[in-house]
């Protein structure tokens, strides 16, 4: 086994919407494809990383800095995918087009 | 946020009777329009909008759940009501299990907050699987409503 490596990073919730469903499917998506424990932490509130509902259950609205925490043999790369994924803003600019049919 | 602050009783369908995807949407849309929380001039355009989000991925979340939504410029502030189908629709749900539940929501473009907020009151609420449970098995409009009703008070979870 390898050693259980703990890794965290503070990121930004940076979208307009923040984290609503499809952003939060997205970071479930991108977590379930690690071996690490990843979680969300948002002040006192901690939540499974892998979980679109826990996800959405934080309220990040734009501007929330979260806390992304990994444990595990793959926890660095897992933390730095995540950041990366916030940096892009989840591509998130569909729903705002469509709110012009 | 609690149900009671999004959900509108008079829109609840507790026997959907459609059975496919555009269907269930337009179900529940008509029923928001009968309750007068949207304007019969809108139904066609917040139809395609929430058809058009589901196309990006469906909102089909699990457990037999699913959260069709669309942000309206038609409506002022957040709309929104439950329906239950008692033989379960195909919404092309992420486990590939039929929808029995489903909460519609309709967003003002410049509240994302209230969208969220509603989000995690229904995410939070699904956590129990016993409001689950007595939701799909609800027979009756005033049924939802009561359980509803018991979730806004802590009854679960």
């Amino acid at each position: 086994m390898m050693s259980e490596a703990k890794l965290s990073r503070t990121v930004v919730v940076a979208n307009p919407n923040g984290l609503h469903m499809r952003p939060a499917s997205l970071i479930a998506k991108l977590a379930n494809q690690f071996q690490s424990k990843i979680e969300l932490v948002r002040g006192q509130e901690r939540v499974d990383g892998k979980s679109m509902l826990e996800i959405v259950t934080l309220v990040a609205e734009h501007g929330t800095n979260l806390t992304i925490e990994a444990s595990g043999p793959d926890a660095e790369a897992a933390v730095e995918a995540l950041a990366v994924l916030f940096a892009s803003q989840f591509a998130d600019v569909e729903e705002e087009t469509s709110k012009d049919p | 946020m609690k149900f009671r602050d999004f959900v509108s009783y008079e829109a609840i369908r507790a026997a959907l009777e459609a059975e496919d995807k555009p269907g269930v949407i337009r179900e529940m849309t008509k029923a928001l329009l009968d309750a007068g929380r949207i304007k019969s001039s809108e139904i066609e355009g917040i139809v395609k909008a929430v058809m058009k989000r589901e196309e990006l991925g469906s909102t089909g979340i699990g457990r037999g759940v699913a959260v069709p939504h669309t942000k309206h410029p038609s409506v002022d502030r957040l709309v929104g009501t439950v329906g239950v189908s008692q033989e379960g629709v195909d919404f092309d749900s992420l486990d590939g299990e039929k929808v029995q539940l489903f909460f519609i929501l309709i967003s003002p473009p410049d509240r994302p907050g209230d969208h969220l907020r509603a989000l995690e009151n229904i995410s939070r609420q699904l956590r129990d699987e016993t409001f689950c449970k007595f939701l799909k098995q609800a027979k009756t409009s005033e049924d939802v409503r009561q359980l509803l009703d018991e979730a806004d008070n802590n009854h679960f979870s």
